[in-house]
């Protein structure tokens, strides 16, 4: 029997539309309107300046720890600038810039990274997840969310992000393979910032690219210059408009670089060279989207500090955040307490109420107990 | 009113939850064409279609992971994960993410999901074919875990579980699927999830029961009558958690005495937990030592060796006269 070659009808492309010294493929820019321009870039700046006043606030003790996003601004704001307000975008941890721009209010993320669960809670009208942390897990509620509107009949596309080191995991080509499957709306976002911790990719994967991935499970994959804006929207578009019409699902990988670390609890010196971060430093989204828009005389000049009052008045906000009431710990486990957890309440309600205890003080003794039912020790 | 046993009992609940609520899915290997390895699902995608009775791909952890999913924007989907033991390649979305996404969220989504495995012993099967981990699943703050005990209640608390705004971990004794059969109502029937039943009673020993270890303690109960002429009170629990402490402690209080029978394992098992609620709410009521008899600490022994690893009626009453004459 012949041997038949399947192979060259699959093609992975790689897309770039503004390199970093600031070539433009025209036939490739897309249509953005000059306020998209300038809203897209806010948006760029608004992830940077609040990651860099994140990291400071860490260091201060003000909230714990977070994953930056110092790099990874053109790959997050590319893609969520495709959806529509209907649409749902499912995070997984690094894209403060993203979900932001989603609706998330700068004072509730901050509150959340401060261990306030009301962090978590996204607005009654707002489409998005809360942030997922066990590494692709999400995946497949993604998946489950483009079915369930698809079941319903809703004008819904559902995009979901995860890292390179998520293709790892099981839940990533189960995902993936659902939505095969299943044919639904939903655009996976990989931001393949080259380090999963201290894993680099070459060690993640044998593939030569993450979006070849896709092929296997029949869905087109695309690999992107994350740094690019410009491309990373153009290539966002493409599979947004493709699952918004009934073709099914798409995998985008955004190859970008996490310029800070994996976490404020991480130090990458350890496991990454200085040569290579000052590489990818010249390769930085916002000097290239920047030129760009000099160029077209988009730029406004103020748009830094205007960003940081933005800033600095949601950091008012959330630092004027009244204490945690411990008892409303009990509020969310289910929809209605179970009588067990009505006394677990009480017990600390009452405890609550009596203040913290004294310390040095020898405490009384308990009244002598009443003889029991059962009480052996006489007898035997 | 039609005898049904337990496999059509539970069918009858599926397909009346689903008629009432447009929002019901199915989901799960097998579920479809198949109507599921034990047949519970029998018929439901002739009646419901592909769309909502669904034959998923072979992925435990992708099932409930998209019926996650599939319950944040607002469905109420019913997985069955084929057997118990192969639900720990998807234990990660129930701990993870079903039992907190009320919580994570503040209240703004929650995961109104049920998730049906067959369970425990009896039926000669292989490794993961056999065991009972309901302890996992009672341990998890966020989730339901219940058990019935035959046909007429399996589907009365299977329609509660799909009612439920919270996720349910829905156990099916395997060895009682096709063991007997009950009147079961055609008209729709609730069972309130979190409350136990007592389903004998007698004042000098209470027995603690559930799924098919609740007719091997009412078998106990007969011997230790007409051997013993002692009349012993049974409960079958039917949710594990949230526990209904209070139907073991005023049991207790009146008998004094307590043996507790599970299939799982005994250390951390729910017998634990039982007995501590007893020494809570009724210590100054306890004549004895509350007695468990249980699975032993061993891993999977095979079905050659399972009859001595799994709570029998002697080893039962074995365990009652104890107590009796401590």
């Amino acid at each position: 029997m012949p041997r038949i070659a399947l192979e060259p009808r699959f093609q992975v492309e790689h897309l770039s539309v503004l390199d970093s010294e600031g070539n433009l493929d025209t036939a490739l820019e897309p249509k953005l309107s000059a306020d998209e321009l300038k809203s897209l870039y806010r948006a760029m700046v608004l992830g940077r300046r609040l990651d860099e006043r994140m990291v400071r606030l860490q260091r201060q003790g003000r909230i714990g720890t977070f994953a930056p996003i110092k790099g990874q601004e053109a790959s997050q704001m590319g893609t969520a600038f495709t959806l529509r307000r209907a649409d749902w975008m499912v995070p997984s941890f690094r894209e403060i810039a993203a979900m932001i721009w989603r609706g998330w209010p700068i004072e509730k993320l901050l509150l959340f990274y401060a261990g306030h669960v009301e962090g978590g809670r996204p607005a009654d009208d707002q489409h998005d997840l809360p942030i997922t942390i066990p590494v692709s897990t999400q995946l497949p509620h993604a998946v489950g969310l483009a079915y369930a509107a698809q079941y319903r009949g809703d004008d819904v596309v559902v995009m979901a992000y995860f890292g390179d080191g998520a293709t790892s995991e099981g839940d990533f080509h189960e995902a993936m393979n659902f939505a095969g499957v299943w044919h639904v709306p939903v655009v996976f976002v990989c931001q393949n910032n080259q380090w999963a911790i201290s894993v680099p990719l070459k060690k993640q994967t044998h593939s030569r690219t993450i979006a070849q991935k896709a092929l296997a499970y029949g869905l087109p994959g695309v690999q992107v210059d994350g740094n690019d804006v410009l491309a990373v929207y153009a290539a966002a578009r493409e599979a947004v408009d493709r699952a918004r019409a009934g073709d099914g699902p798409t995998l985008i990988e955004s190859v970008t670089y996490r310029l800070g670390f994996h976490t404020t609890a991480d130090d990458p010196s350890k496991y990454r060279s200085e040569e290579e971060v000052t590489m990818w430093e010249k390769k930085d989204p916002l000097t290239r989207f920047r030129a760009y828009l000099e160029q077209r005389n988009l730029l406004e000049s103020d748009i830094e500090s205007r960003v940081d009052e933005e800033i600095a008045a949601a950091v008012q906000r959330f630092e004027a955040t009244p204490p945690a009431d411990p008892l409303t710990m009990f509020d969310h486990a289910y929809a209605e307490l179970p009588p067990d957890l009505e006394a677990q309440r009480a017990e600390m309600a009452e405890r609550e109420a009596a203040g913290p205890p004294r310390v040095g003080e020898p405490t009384p003794l308990p009244p002598r107990a009443t003889p029991m039912r059962g009480q052996r020790l006489t007898r035997r | 009113m039609p005898k049904l046993n337990m496999v059509k009992a539970l069918n009858l609940a599926l397909f009346q939850e689903m008629e009432r609520d447009g929002d019901v899915l199915v989901l799960g290997e097998d579920v479809g064409v198949d109507g599921g390895v034990f047949r519970v699902t029998d018929d439901l995608q002739r009646k419901f279609g592909s769309q909502r009775v669904i034959d998923s791909p072979l992925a435990e952890a992708a099932i409930i992971g998209t019926a996650v999913g599939m319950a944040l924007y607002g469905l109420k989907p019913v997985c069955e994960i084929q057997f118990s033991g192969f639900a720990f390649q998807c234990f990660h979305q129930i701990e993870n993410h079903c039992a907190r996404y009320r919580a994570r969220s503040q209240g703004r989504f929650h995961v109104p999901m049920v998730i049906r495995m067959p369970y425990g012993g009896g039926v000669r099967a292989l490794e993961h074919h056999s065991e009972s981990e309901e302890q996992f699943y009672a341990h998890i703050p966020g989730l339901k875990m219940v058990i019935p005990s035959g046909p007429r209640n399996a589907r009365a608390l299977l329609a509660a579980a799909i009612r439920d705004p919270d996720p349910v971990i829905f156990f099916e004794a395997k060895a009682l699927y096709h063991a007997a059969k009950e009147e079961v109502p055609d008209e729709s029937e609730i069972l309130p999830l979190g409350r136990a039943q007592v389903v004998r009673e007698g004042k000098a020993l209470t027995l603690i029961a559930y799924g098919a270890m609740v007719r091997v303690a009412l078998e106990a109960a007969e011997v230790l009558q007409a051997e013993d002429g002692v009349e012993t009170t049974v409960i079958d629990l039917l949710t594990i958690a949230p526990l209904d402490r209070d139907t073991l402690v005023s049991s207790v209080k009146q008998t004094g005495r307590a043996v507790v029978v599970h299939e799982a394992p005994r250390s951390f098992g729910p017998g634990a937990e039982i007995a501590a609620s007893i020494m809570d709410g009724a210590f100054l009521s306890l004549e004895a030592p509350v007695r468990r008899v249980t699975a032993y600490d061993v891993p999977f022994v095979g079905f050659a060796r399972e009859k001595a690893n799994v709570p029998d009626v002697s080893r039962v009453v074995a365990a009652a006269r104890d107590t009796l004459a401590f």
